[in-house]
């Protein structure tokens, strides 16, 4: 579903990304660790084409799309989904607004009717819920005032009323209470379907214990140095990243 | 005024002044008086063609009163317009204002609150949002008298510049004889938020989408309460 190749990419001429390879089949579930400052955001950044990274080699596909060639809002409508490390407010713009309006544009986008005012709201209430947050504060303004842990249980809801093919979530679990741990690991197995691929970017195995991931990723100077299955986590866990930091 | 205006005189110093001399003479500014314990509404809305525009208001609001206006500038190749308010004892006024530009348009908010009598608020609302190479300017001077004990003055003036040949100026002045007074102000003029845009973006908004979301969120402020206007100035800026 998601198949990057010998990425490279730049900030400010700087290579950060370092000829990364990648495949995550579809109904997957892969993990990336690695230690801060490897890349890790970068890669979610680059796959989701914000301005000021550029792209000096390789290549990323999206169910044969090629990625690299479409713009942000192109990437979104051909099924990507990044949940950001730090997601951002807006203030000014409700929450139902934003949603409201990046669901359909999706649906434009692919050619598919836009969602009626009820049907939107069913889907919003109902996912809202699921990840307890009130259809409150959905009406306030986006992430403005929202804690920390609120801001990621957010970026489930609009993950899951977007409903991507391939899912990036950059440290969503960080920040989350084990309450909210468990909520947030729920809704990511609930997607967890060959309709979706999915990439946890984390530091933490306490996630992993709620969704094993088929694979795990080690992420350092801005390649992937090591992959292995869930073991590998937990492996990690115990003896850090110096082995790998030294090869 | 009797004679023409020069960029010395302070209210004037951002107008474009050949614009003023071929409208000159400038009609009066038009009288407004609210009595005791009255409350009030107005708006004053500029979005003709290609002509100069210019409104001067002069209010009074006597003891107890309240004025709640709106400015909506977003027409004229020179638009201004002129606020005098003089406030009583406890009198409110609550100012709205947004100025909208694109093209050469050179658009402008003045506004002198005077607080001659104790205990009066006064709350003002400016945002500016501007594109190409237009200029929108506020200049706005709060007067509190030496007798005019717990004046309430606030300002805040927001400036978005939607382009890079595009201006805003914000001046405000205070001028407080009385020494038991809260007045403040604050003034910042930026750009669209990148971080904002790329979160638009990366949930499948358009560039177009993003920027009109954005620019709408940064004026509701000025127009809440005048949800016409804020219509007007919505399709203004989607136009
Ligand atoms: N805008 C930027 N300008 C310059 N350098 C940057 C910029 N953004 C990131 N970097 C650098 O790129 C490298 C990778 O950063 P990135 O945020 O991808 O790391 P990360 O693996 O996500 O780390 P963490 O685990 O701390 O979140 C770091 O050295 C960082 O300082
Ligand atoms: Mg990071």
């Amino acid at each position: 579903m998601l198949e990057i190749t010998d990425l490279r990419a730049d900030i400010d001429g700087k290579p950060i990304l370092d000829g990364l390879t990648l495949t995550v089949g579809a109904g997957e579930v892969h993990a990336i660790m690695g230690p801060n400052g490897a890349g890790k955001s970068t890669l979610g950044y680059v796959l989701a084409g914000r301005a000021g990274y550029e792209v000096t080699g390789g290549s990323v596909t999206l169910g044969g799309v090629d990625l690299l060639a479409l713009d942000a809002h192109e990437r979104a409508a051909a099924g990507l989904f990044l949940g950001l490390q730090y997601p951002v407010e807006i203030p000014g713009v409700s929450n139902l607004t934003f949603l409201r309006t990046a669901l359909n544009a999706q649906r434009r986008a692919r050619g598919e009717a836009e969602a009626s005012g009820a049907e939107f709201m069913r889907l919003a209430r109902a996912e809202a819920e699921g990840f307890g947050l009130s259809l409150d504060m959905l009406k306030r303004p986006v992430n403005v005032g929202f804690s920390g842990g609120e801001k990621k249980r957010n970026e489930m809801v609009q993950m899951a009323v977007l409903g991507p093919r391939v899912a990036v979530l950059d440290e969503t679990d960080s920040g989350l209470d084990i309450d909210a741990l468990r909520v947030v690991a729920d809704g990511i197995n609930r997607g967890r379907s060959p309709a979706r691929a999915t990439l946890l970017i984390t530091h933490y195995q306490r996630l992993l214990d709620y969704v094993v991931p088929d694979r795990v990723h080690v992420l350092v100077a801005g390649r992937i140095v090591r992959s292995g299955g869930p073991e590998l986590a937990r492996e990690l866990e115990a003896s850090g990243y110096a082995l790998d930091q030294a090869a | 005024m009797t004679a023409l205006p020069t960029r010395r005189d302070e209210a004037w110093r951002y107008s474009d002044l050949a614009a003023v001399e071929r409208a000159w003479p400038l009609a009066p500014a038009a009288t407004l008086a609210i009595g005791p314990g009255e409350h009030a509404t107005r708006t004053i809305v500029q979005d003709g063609g290609n002509a100069t525009a210019v409104d001067a208001l002069d209010v009074t609001i006597a003891a107890g009163g309240s004025l709640t206006l709106h400015i909506l500038a977003m027409g004229g190749d020179f638009g201004r317009v002129a606020v005098d308010v003089t406030l009583g004892d406890g009198a409110r006024f609550d100012l709205g204002g947004v100025i909208l530009g694109r093209g050469d348009a050179v658009r402008e908010i003045v506004t002198t609150v005077r607080h001659a009598a104790p205990n009066a608020t006064s709350r003002q609302v400016i945002r500016t949002v501007v594109d190409d190479r237009a200029t929108g300017s506020y200049l706005g001077k709060v007067a509190v008298a030496r007798h005019a004990q717990k004046s309430d003055a606030v300002q805040s003036i927001k400036a978005l510049l939607l382009a890079r040949g595009a201006t805003a100026n914000a001046k405000p002045e205070l001028e407080i004889f009385a020494d038991d007074v809260k007045c403040a102000h604050g003034a910042t003029v930026g750009e669209l938020d990148a971080n904002a845009l790329f979160y638009l973006a990366s949930r499948g908004i358009a560039p177009a989408e993003a920027k009109a979301l954005l620019t709408e969120a940064f004026i509701t402020d000025a127009l809440a309460g005048a949800p016409e206007l804020a219509e007007r100035a919505i399709a203004w800026l989607r136009a």
